[in-house]
């Protein structure tokens, strides 16, 4: 298979072209498209069925292909949005199928495949910090039978009995003779071969490969501007969209006066969609000026008033109201009048919105039943159906050719702009390429839910734990996942909070609005992981004991949990005193089967201005695939949660988000950014945690307790910008 | 008709003298390295040079830079080379990669400028918006790429 065009767009590419080519053994780079070394170009460009793959003499199973020259194609089923796992999981399946790393080249798997062959990749949603976790056993298997039927391969040629060879470096050897074959050569039998039963795995104690900090395999095309993403996309006779959806939630369109556009320089037509707006133009910039310039008039329908001030009602209201009981351990409401001293405390979260870098975008072709979709997306398998139904046509006509994501964060797992774009496209019988402004992106999110929460907990005259309630009042982003009042995001972290109190309740009220929601990274946690952290430590500082201590007290019982904070305590310098203005504080939280652990230093000068200056993470994730990754995502995740902790808030005023771009939604940026470091505490075992997320939902109260330790004013609101600290230090 | 100057190829343009630079580099010259972030100069993930000045291309009407010399991520290094680059490279800074262009010229020209920066520097003068946060290996790799442009 080579490729036999170098145009990006060209309708001759491979789909192969989307190639990253693993490390060579002389620790440079290669790039890659197969047979053109060197152009680097990354994007799954082919309008050719996956079918004319399939039948490859060299697949040796859906997730490997063995070249003749001994290229060892990888598919990837999920998405890479800047997370590493195009890395970590093209290296579970070279730990065990013994091949030369040096000649892995990744590409992504394809989403109509999946869906023509019975979800033969899983699923190729990407969130929920479970690329490494839900694919690992699963690609451990398919490299370790890929490699036993090379070897059986190798025996039969040989006369042989299988048991007498072994595999290394893309080679089989038969151990007595010397003799060795190429796996290049002996991929086309391999492909043939039935073994009787599948092979053991490898255990984490035979990793070779697994467990090595590994350079990524996208960074060499992500310095020089080679890597193809969603919004690069450029296809044969493509002309370009800028749309404008209903400024308030749910509203229609009722009409557009055109006339202001008319004769304009490159506008091709306007579109009507039952909600937006689109104009189509020969260049994106002719677009977007075209619909700036367009009078629309919208049917702002039922939320045309809704504001941020009747939310933060409505969220507060609903802690009056009795929740769905999510756990209840022993009998809060015996327990509780019971206790000697009990402590009161309501904690908020505003909406925030994901604010990817890369603005969403799609690029689509509806052509003759067929449709193609271009995107960078976290879930192809929901792509795939959001274009089926845009365009009419049954799914296994659709192919969804997905590129690197400039961020995604759970926003990407919702393709709203997939089905904007087919619609468009289908409207217009051309291939369009939509792009989304930045105020578009901010102001039609699928935001995290606004959330409040009342707590309270009671001790014993001696100090003893008694009695811990809670009653959560958050939105739903997943009402079909709704069963008895409960939505398994809502609760997360608390429900599942391993802190031991002989008596303890979760309740949850759903509580939705007009602003449509969604997964923003560590849903559910990023809010819960907030309240529960802060208010635990409230609780140490009123019983008078050290937040370190106290929370080793109550997980007393979870050996990993001790380690994790154990080590954070120590690289963190807990305990040693700081200055006046400055304070440090710690949160600690398990979510997604990892435990990460944060020691935040912050300082506050006499205007109130605040700084944070340093933080130490310490993880317990069980094992790594790729340690760098997993430091790089605690770091990354952090500076996210630590930009919503700040910054972060999405108001809604006459029913629209007030905020449009990064001027009125600010992020961190380098001089907001804390000195980072991580610390690996991992405790093995079966424990095989996600990383993706868990960052971002413990640096909020990291912070906050850490304003507290400074200043002693308790932040039980967010974000921190709202708050005055002038004068507290 | 404007001239422009893209990484050493001069090309002439028949476009609204509005337009800004970004879009003119992306959709006429079909340089996509150089990336839409907000389009009101405030994340820089379309920073290029103008005449070695670094500037974020979706707020500069193209007419404005008639007869200039630009250069985009396309053209830093012929083999990705450059220092920073390579300090890229070393550091292992980008995640989703996306700002990455705008970071890596933004640090190419402030080296230049400032060829010792401290941390403080650093945070004082870079003001690109990164959201995967790699804020971190980002200053790290700008000291890295400083020494070695020393050597």
């Amino acid at each position: 298979m080579t490729a036999t065009a170098r145009t990006a767009g060209s309708q001759d590419l491979s789909r192969r072209q989307f190639i990253v080519t693993a490390l060579t053994a002389t620790g440079g780079f290669a790039l890659g498209i197969a047979g053109v070394p060197g152009l680097g170009q990354a994007a799954t460009l082919d309008v050719r069925p996956w079918g004319d793959e399939a039948a490859h003499s060299g697949e040796i199973n859906a997730w490997i292909v063995i070249e003749p020259d001994d290229t060892i194609i990888i598919r990837y089923s999920r998405a890479e949005m800047g997370q590493g796992s195009f890395t970590a999981l093209p290296m579970i399946v070279t730990e065990e199928l013994e091949c030369d790393w040096a000649k892995v080249k990744a590409e992504y798997a394809s989403a109509n495949r999946n869906f023509r062959e019975h979800k033969v990749y899983g699923n190729l949603g990407t969130g929920g910090s479970r690329a490494v976790r839900e694919n690992r056993v699963m690609l451990q298997q398919a490299g370790a039978s890929a490699r036993e039927r090379l070897i059986a391969a190798a025996a039969r040629r040989w006369g042989v009995a299988p048991g007498e060879c072994s595999a290394a470096m893309s080679k089989v050897t038969h151990d007595a003779s010397g003799r060795t074959l190429r796996y290049g050569e002996l991929a086309t039998e391999a492909a043939q071969v039935k073994l009787d039963k599948e092979p053991d795995i490898k255990t984490p104690d035979q990793y070779k490969l697994m467990g090595k900090s590994m350079a990524r395999l996208d960074i060499p095309l992500k310095i020089n501007g080679t890597a193809i993403y969603g919004i690069d996309i450029e296809v044969p006779d493509m002309v370009h969209a800028a749309i404008m959806a209903s400024p308030v939630f749910g509203g229609r369109l009722e009409s557009v006066d055109e006339s202001a556009i008319a004769g304009r320089r490159g506008v091709i037509q306007v579109v009507k969609l039952p909600d937006a707006v689109a104009v189509i133009a020969d260049r994106y910039w002719r677009a977007k000026g075209a619909l700036e310039a367009l009078a629309i008039a919208w049917d702002a329908g039922a939320a045309a008033t809704a504001d941020s001030t009747q939310f933060r009602k409505t969220y507060l209201d609903a802690l009056g109201k009795r929740g769905a009981v999510a756990r209840h351990d022993g009998d809060v409401d015996a327990a509780m009048p019971a206790a000697a001293k009990v402590f009161e405390a309501v904690y908020e979260a505003p909406i925030i919105a994901h604010a990817t870098m890369e603005p969403l975008n799609c690029t689509a072709q509806v052509r003759d039943g067929r449709v193609d979709v271009w995107v960078g997306t976290q879930n192809a398998d929901v792509a795939l159906q959001f274009a089926a139904q845009a365009a009419g046509v049954k799914p296994e006509n659709v192919y969804i050719h997905n590129t690197f994501s400039g961020g995604g964060f759970g926003r990407r797992l919702r393709p709203d702009e997939v089905a904007q774009a087919v619609a468009i496209s289908k409207a217009i019988g051309k291939p369009v390429k939509l792009v989304w402004s930045r105020e578009e992106d901010m102001r039609h999110g699928r935001y995290r839910t606004q959330a409040a929460i009342r707590f309270r907990a009671g001790f014993a005259a001696d100090g003893a734990p008694l009695a811990f309630d809670c009653r959560t009042s958050a939105g739903s982003a997943n009402p079909a996942a709704v069963k008895n009042g409960l939505e398994p995001q809502t609760i997360q972290g608390l429900a599942t909070t391993s802190y031991n109190f002989p008596n303890l309740r979760v309740e949850s009220v759903l509580t939705n609005t007009s602003v449509p929601l969604g997964p923003w990274r560590a849903p559910g946690h990023c809010q819960n992981a907030f309240f529960m952290e802060s208010f635990i430590d409230e609780l140490a500082h009123e019983t008078g004991q050290d937040p370190y201590e106290f929370r080793r007290g109550l997980l007393a019982h979870r050996a990993d949990f001790l380690h994790v904070l154990d080590t954070l305590a120590e690289k963190g310098d807990w305990g040693k005193p700081m200055p006046a203005g400055k304070g440090r504080g710690l949160a600690i939280h398990e979510c997604y089967d990892s435990i990460v652990g944060m020691i935040a230093e912050i300082s506050i000068n006499a205007r109130g201005d605040l700084k944070v200056d340093r933080v130490v993470i310490a993880a317990d994730c069980g094992h790594t695939v790729n340690p760098r990754t997993v430091e790089m995502q605690l770091e990354g995740g952090m500076i996210y949660g630590l930009s919503a902790v700040l910054f972060g808030e999405i108001t809604v005023k006459n029913g629209s988000v007030e905020q449009g771009n990064f001027d009125t939604y600010p992020v961190v940026r380098l001089k907001d950014a804390p000195k980072t470091e991580v610390h690996l505490a991992l405790t093995g075992g079966t424990k095989w945690g996600g990383i993706g997320e868990p960052g971002a939902a413990i640096i909020p109260a990291a912070v906050t307790n850490a304003i507290f330790a400074a200043t002693g004013k308790r932040i039980r609101g967010l974000p921190i910008k709202n708050q005055n600290l002038s004068g507290a230090a | 008709m404007i001239t422009i100057t893209v990484n050493g190829t001069s090309h002439q343009l028949e476009v609204e003298s509005e337009t800004p630079l970004l879009w003119v580099l992306r959709e006429e010259i079909g340089l996509t390295g150089t990336k839409f972030g907000c389009g009101i100069a405030a994340c820089g993930a379309c920073t290029v040079h103008v005449n070695g000045t670094p500037i974020r291309s979706c707020s500069v009407p193209v007419g404005s830079v008639d007869g200039a010399q630009v250069t985009t991520i396309e053209g830093l290094s012929p083999d990705s080379k450059h220092p920073v680059q390579q300090a890229w490279l070393a550091e292992q800074v980008p995640q989703c990669g996306y700002c990455q262009s705008g970071q890596i010229m933004a640090v190419a020209a402030y080296l230049k400028e400032n060829p010792n920066p401290t941390d403080a520097d650093i945070d004082a003068n870079l003001t690109n918006i990164c959201r995967c946060g790699t804020y971190e290996r980002l200053r790290r790799a700008v000291h890295r790429a400083a020494a070695s442009m020393k050597i």
